[in-house]
């Protein structure tokens, strides 16, 4: 093992402890921020577990949040269960469908695989908003708790953390090392052996598990479910491009995507309030153009510079 | 001078985060009102309709008054707005952004059930009086207990299903119509919430859904929908339906020529663009909300309405969000502070003069409201309501022809 | 039965005019737009605004609408994407860039018709009750059908039997390939993009006379293009229109036999089985 892996965990145990702290400091309006922020930091990382390495892009996140934040307004508001029921059933249900979607997309690749993921979820959210409308009816799905930001934060660290590490367990394990393979080249990975299947499906899995358990703990911030509103697919997209803002190839990358642009989102939502969106496509486009190969592709030209000005 | 008692803790948040220019030297001369509601996504389409030109409206008004009377003292008032783009993450950081960077005096309720719901605890925590409006649910009693500052005036879900139940009754007794009633109804929190009540109420009521259907949020082609409706040959149709799927089935109605004599299609039936679109063919078209253009009050609200904003107001939660800053307004005057806790007080305490006619809140909930209305020679009234004046007769839908 | 025939048929047109656009700019030129949908709803709101404001007809709209969206896109290629595509080293890249380039785009684009008009693009135009072979309809939405039959079956011919056309499909089997055969790819691919543009709008400035658009709903025929586009089979214009009667006929037939409540997701059903079983698209090649 090299020891640079050993520093880079470090540094990420380092910035957890660091970033638990943010409560303390930041005050409601920061702390909301932070919440976004981390939400997407939890979601971008899990999807970059997957789609990093093969190069397979998913446009499902949006339907495993959606599961997760459905599942906990229906079992609270039409059952009255507890929030902690919802919050471990949603993302078993969420990878028991993931798991379905990996067998099922193995024969797909390229731009088939993107836009079957998108059509998958467009299927599920008509689906649920069917089954909800004729046998569950309902009252309007309700989620009131007493959960305030920081609680809602702290979760939302803790399950980053562990998707940071599972994705730090992953890229030193036989399974890393066959995704990786796959990305480069998928025939070539099957021809010496590797099980790509299986490689492919349980990844694919653990990112549907953690993008339900999103879901279900920003349900509470919410308030009040709408089908439509909670399987979004502008989520999906968001995702994708955060992560590949940042550059999905290094584990941090989508950390460094997600920062910026929570910034940049912020910034330019608060100047412009009546033409933030124009705004925000214009920064969109500055940064495709300035950053070719995302923030990491930038950060590792600089220390590459700064290398070769050492030698 | 009036100080406000938060304004030490302000000055100290100011300092400390360096962000607000000059926010405390301005806050005793105007007052800050923040609203957040959609200008993209979604819901912008209604909220461009209902919520944003009323705002508009009463602070271009108040303003060339000169301003609010708070304890004798003349005081201006400053909109900050946001577009929170339809997306319920993005509204709760900017509630908090006006609460706590922006520091506002007072906010504008959200637009959307939501909307209000998700920013209620928010609102509920910087003590903001929070008067809903486009909010429609049965958890009304629940809600304000947990929310104290929140309160309610455009009326339950059951009000609404109700005021079409009455008018069904009525058309059945006076022999226009039989037992079947056809239902269909958008699959959307809303929709899903309304026909379910409907069921149950229109159950009791002895009517029989020959045909209930529900069709997914942005179907492009509802004419299956209409088709199906046609053939239960119910004389009676019902839709619980969102802005953009208002307009299709009356579009699919007009050319299936639908052979109804009661047709109500719920949100945006009572927008002008509505009516604009169709002319005469939706004359006696019923639909969600209403308002009384004979009152002189409505009809300078109106007149106002479209010369300051360049748009002509709905014919149903145009009245009422505006109606919900008239309390505000008189609130503040009547209170004579800024105070939060104290104009909260004041507006579950005292009752209000409005466009809407006299306005109170038991148990912060207001029974001033119009449920059902309908297109009548180019103008939507109101038919059915709780505590309105002016409901006119109800008419019965011949035919769609110009 | 007739009627499931007659209005699917007429709902596959709508579709083929979402779709054929899009079909040209991802299958020819490589650009996944994610702002498809945006500059379908612009024609819209050109036929709404022209028509409220100044009762300009649809129909005239989409004559005007068609060369201006035309020269807009063929602008936003050459200044905008086509330097993607030069620094991209595989598809994978290039596909990467459009996604955020195109994505940014539609936020732009949206911002700009929110300033124009916020609300609902509420008009009426030839909404005429209209029997075919007994089954009623609106003569907004045969319209409509009519010019996606002529522009689909031009395009054929034009892909088919012209030499521009020509150069086209060979681009969009492979760019090296015609590169390496005199063809100027990045011309081919900035017609081909501009032409999608200019589809796309037209079909928008169409689609207009009978859904209600507003500024926002882009994202949603972006979708659904991309649904069809790729059900079809990339770059094959037969595939999109095969798709496209799929998706419309299935549709109206769910909503009237089995239940409204289930069209899109019987649409998605579809579209999930066919990739299933034919991971290339109805009418693709398979990848290499």
């Amino acid at each position: 093992m090299k020891p640079s892996g050993w520093l880079e965990l470090l540094i990420a145990a380092a910035l957890v402890v660091l970033a638990a702290f943010v409560p303390m400091f930041a005050n409601g309006y920061w702390l909301s921020i932070a919440v976004t922020g981390m939400m997407y930091i939890a979601l971008s990382t899990s999807w970059a577990l997957f789609s990093g390495p093969t190069h397979y892009i998913s446009l499902a996140t949006g339907a495993f949040f959606g599961v997760g934040g459905y599942m906990v307004g229906t079992m609270m508001s039409d059952y009255q269960l507890s929030f902690w029921v919802p919050l471990i059933v949603a993302p078993l249900v969420a990878a028991a469908l993931a798991l379905l979607i990996g067998i099922a997309t193995l024969r797909l690749s390229g731009v088939y695989f993107v836009i079957f993921t998108l059509g998958l979820a467009e299927m599920i959210r008509n689906l649920i908003s069917w089954i909800q409308n004729n046998f569950l009816g309902s009252r309007g799905l309700y989620v009131l708790t007493d959960f305030r930001d920081h609680h809602l934060y702290w979760m939302l660290l803790g399950v980053a953390g562990v998707i940071y590490l599972l994705g730090w367990i992953v890229n030193r394990s036989r399974i890393g090392f066959a995704l990786r393979i796959i990305g480069n080249d998928e025939t070539v990975a099957r021809h010496v052996g590797i099980n790509t299947a299986t490689a492919k499906v349980i990844m694919f899995t653990t990112t549907g598990f953690f993008a339900a358990l999103v879901g279900a703990i920003i349900a509470p911030r919410w308030s009040y479910i709408e089908p439509n509103q909670v399987f979004s697919p502008q989520l999906s997209f968001l995702v994708v491009i955060m992560a590949l803002l940042g550059g999905a190839g290094r584990l941090w990358g989508p950390l460094v995507g997600v920062i910026p642009f929570t910034i940049i989102w912020e910034w330019v939502g608060v100047q412009f309030p009546n033409q933030s969106t124009l705004f925000l496509g214009l920064a969109f486009l500055l940064i495709v153009y300035v950053l070719p190969n995302g923030v990491v592709g930038r950060i590792e030209q600089l220390r590459d510079r700064i290398g070769e000005g050492r030698s | 001078m009036i100080r406000r008692k938060m304004l030490g803790l302000a000055a100290a948040a100011v300092t400390a985060s360096g962000l607000v220019f000059g926010a405390a030297a301005q806050a005793q001369d105007v007052i800050k009102l923040g609203a957040i509601a959609p200008k993209t996504g979604p819901l912008a389409g209604g909220a461009v309709v209902t919520q944003w030109p009323n705002v508009e409206l009463w602070a271009k008004q108040v303003n060339a008054r000169g301003g609010l009377d708070v304890g004798g003292k003349k005081m201006m008032i400053e909109v900050i707005e946001y577009d929170d783009k339809t997306n319920p993450g993005e509204h709760i950081k900017l509630a908090q952004r006006l609460a706590e960077q922006d520091k506002v005096d007072f906010v504008v309720a959200p637009y959307g059930t939501g909307f209000n719901i998700a920013t209620a605890p928010i609102y509920g925590r910087y003590g903001y009086p929070m008067i809903a409006v486009s909010a429609i649910t049965d958890k009304m009693d629940e809600l304000t207990q947990r929310y104290p500052n929140l309160f309610f005036t455009l009326g339950t879900t059951t009000a609404f299903v109700e005021g079409v139940k009455e008018i069904l009754v009525e058309q059945r007794d006076a022999g226009a119509i039989g037992n079947e009633v056809a239902m269909v109804n958008v699959a959307d929190a809303f929709g899903i919430e309304l026909a379910d009540r409907a069921r149950d109420i229109f159950g009791e009521a002895g009517f029989e859904l020959v045909y209930d259907k529900s069709y997914p949020l942005g179907t492009p082609d509802l004419s299956p929908v209409m088709k199906g409706a046609k053939d239960s040959g119910a004389k009676a149709f019902v839709a619980w339906s969102y802005p953009p799927d208002s307009f299709g089935l009356a579009e699919q109605a007009i050319i299936e020529d639908l052979d109804v004599a009661v047709y109500y299609s719920a949100v945006a039936t009572s927008f002008p663009a509505f009516g604009a679109a169709y002319g005469n063919k939706i004359n006696n078209v019923l639909g969600a909300g209403g308002t009384n253009v004979d009152d002189p009050k409505v009809a300078e609200y109106r007149k106002a309405h479209e010369e300051l904003t360049g748009k002509v107001a709905d014919y149903w939660a145009s009245a009422n969000t505006y109606a919900a800053l008239q309390i505000l307004e008189q609130a503040i005057e009547g209170a004579g502070t800024l105070d939060r806790d104290t104009v909260t007080q004041y507006i579950k305490d005292n009752s209000f003069d409005t466009v809407m006619g006299s306005l109170s809140f038991e148990n912060n909930v207001s029974h001033t409201f119009w449920s059902v209305g309908q297109w009548q020679d180019g103008v939507f009234r109101g038919v059915k309501g709780s505590n309105v004046d002016g409901a006119v007769p109800v008419r019965l839908k011949d035919g769609w022809a110009e | 039965m007739l009627d499931i025939l007659v209005s699917g048929l007429l709902l596959s047109g709508t579709y083929a005019l979402v779709a054929m656009g899009l079909n040209l700019q991802y299958g020819v030129a490589r650009i996944m737009n994610l702002a498809n949908g945006e500059v379908l709803v612009l024609g819209a709101l050109a036929a709404f605004w022209l028509y409220t404001t100044s009762q300009v007809s649809p129909l005239l709209t989409v004559v005007l609408v068609a060369p201006v969206s035309f020269a807009g896109n063929w602008l936003i290629y050459r200044y905008l994407l086509k330097p993607l595509v030069r620094r991209s080293k595989s598809q994978g890249a290039l596909e990467v860039d459009s996604i955020l380039a195109t994505f940014g785009m539609s936020f732009i684009i949206i911002g700009v018709m929110v300033s124009i008009e916020g609300g609902f693009f509420a008009y009426k135009y030839l909404s005429e009750p209209i029997s075919i072979i007994g089954s009623t309809t609106s003569l907004n939405r045969l319209v409509a059908f009519g010019v996606a039959v002529l522009i689909g079956g031009g395009l054929y011919l034009w892909l088919n039997h012209t030499r521009a056309g020509v150069a086209v499909r060979a681009v969009s089997v492979s760019t090296e390939a015609s590169g390496l055969v005199g063809i100027n790819v990045p011309r081919v691919s900035a017609l081909a993009f501009a032409l999608g543009g200019a589809i796309t709008a037209v079909g928008g400035a169409l689609i207009s006379t009978f859904i209600t658009l507003d500024a926002s709903i882009g994202v949603v025929f972006t979708m659904k293009a991309l649904i069809i586009v790729i059900m079809g089979g990339v770059g094959e214009i037969r595939g999109a229109i095969v798709a496209a009667a799929i998706l419309g006929l299935v549709e109206t037939a769910v909503a009237t036999l089995i239940d409204p409540g289930l069209t899109l997701a019987a649409a998605y059903l579809i579209f999930v089985l066919i990739l299933l079983f034919r991971p290339q698209g109805l009418f693709g090649r398979r990848a290499l």
